[in-house]
Order: structure tokens, then sequence, then C-alpha cells
């Protein structure tokens, strides 16, 4: 019972921060939202007992993706759409 | 662009906790979760906080390009050192003829439940810190290059 709850909260939050990215014009906003994303599926992946995985999934992908994407964007522009 | 004084004080003060965490992981990889790949990477998202937090002149100063490689080349020297190892003591290659020998990490495992004993396990550990070292110098690389290629102006 108390898993189901977990299990809907993690995957209601994974859809909400998936249009957030979607959604922000703001680069760097949507950065931190697809770290955000890359968060919780590390917390499921937890849940579903690979703490492994989970272990890798948040170094990479919350910790080294999210650095990448913020020096591609120090490189170019903040905002998409605008002049550079 | 720079980054604020609050996210630099922030990377200068987690930096040692999360190189600890990450060598933890990498020590502690034949008894719990996690293990070279997944400690170095988490070693190396330390780093990439700095690369992030400074500027490219500045962080120069820090963290070098040739270290970052030596410590690539430095881990595999390691892992395949330890397989041509078990060559040279006769047995098959990458063999574990550490374990139950009682020298470095070889301790026999108590049988029955019990909280594990780092002293175990013979080569598995000594590979594990190899694929640390390496995981931390190539991802360490990858972002430290990416840094490099921003033109000095910046936006």
């Amino acid at each position: 019972m108390i898993e189901m709850a977990i299990h809907s909260l993690v995957i209601a939050g994974l859809i909400v921060s998936a249009l957030m990215v979607f959604y922000f014009r703001d680069l760097l906003a949507a950065t931190l939202a697809a770290g955000f994303f890359s968060f919780l599926i590390s917390v499921e992946f937890y849940i579903l007992q690979a703490p492994d995985v989970a272990i890798s999934q948040a170094a990479i992908g919350a910790g080294l993706t999210t650095a990448i994407f913020i020096i591609t964007i120090r490189a170019t522009s903040r905002y998409e759409g605008g002049n550079p | 662009m720079r980054m604020s004084k609050i996210v630099r004080t922030g990377a200068n003060l987690l930096y040692p906790f999360i190189l600890i965490f990450g060598l933890y992981v990498i020590m502690h990889g034949h008894l719990t979760p996690g293990g070279g790949f997944q400690g170095g990477a988490v070693v190396a998202t330390g780093v990439a906080l700095v690369i992030v937090a400074y500027s490219f002149e500045e962080v120069t100063s820090m963290i070098k390009k040739v270290g970052m490689k030596a410590r690539e080349s430095i881990g595999l020297l390691i892992f395949i050192g330890a397989g041509i190892g078990a060559l040279a003591v006769g047995a098959p290659f990458f063999s574990n003829f550490l374990a139950h020998s009682g020298l470095l990490f070889g301790q026999s495992i108590p049988s029955g439940p019990n909280p594990g004993d780092l002293n175990t396990a013979g080569v598995i550990p000594i590979m594990n810190l190899a694929v640390g070292i390496e995981v931390w110098g190539g991802l360490a690389i990858i972002v430290l290059y990416m840094l490099s290629s921003i033109p000095k102006e910046g936006s």
C-alpha cells in the first residue's frame, strides 16, 4: 500500500518534471528540471531494489550531464530564441 | 560569465565531502552497493562541481589536465598489473591470487551472517580502486575539455 503510494508519487513527479523541461524558456531552469528528472529516476531505481544503478544514475545523470549542459549554456545564450 | 559568490563558496565547501564519499564507495565496493565505476563517477561529480563554479583560467590553477590524464593511465596500468600479477605467481590471467592468502586483502570470510570485513576478497578491491581512479580522471577530463572550448570573453 505504502509502496504503491510512493511509486505513484515518483511517477507523477517524473511526468511533471519532464513537462517542465518542455515548457521552460529559461534553459538553465530547464537543465535543472532535467537534473531533477534524473534524480527521481534514481529514486525509482532505489525503490525497485537496484541501488547500484541508482548510484550510477545519480552521479552520471543528475551530476555530470547537468554540469555539461550548464557549461554549454555558459558558452551560448541562456534564453531560448533570444539574441545571443 | 562568472558564477556568483554563493555558488563558488558552496562548491568549495562541498568538494571535500563529495570526494570522501566517492572514495568510500570505491573502497567498500566489494561489501556494499557501488564499486569502482559508481564511486569514480561520484568523485568526478565533485570535480565537475568545481569546474562549473569557476572560469577556465581559475580552474586550471586548481585542476590540471596532465594530472587527470595521469590518473586515467595509472588506473588502467594498475588494473592490467593486477591481471599480470596473477600470471607472475603461476595462476591463470586475472585469477584471484590474493584471496585466502593472508596478505593484502587476503583474510578468509567468516561463515554465517556477519557485517562484512574490509580486509577480504583478494584482488577485487585493488581492481575497484584502479577502475575508480581511471573513471575519476576520464570523466573529469571530459568536463574540463568542454570548459576549455568556451571563448575568452564569454557572454
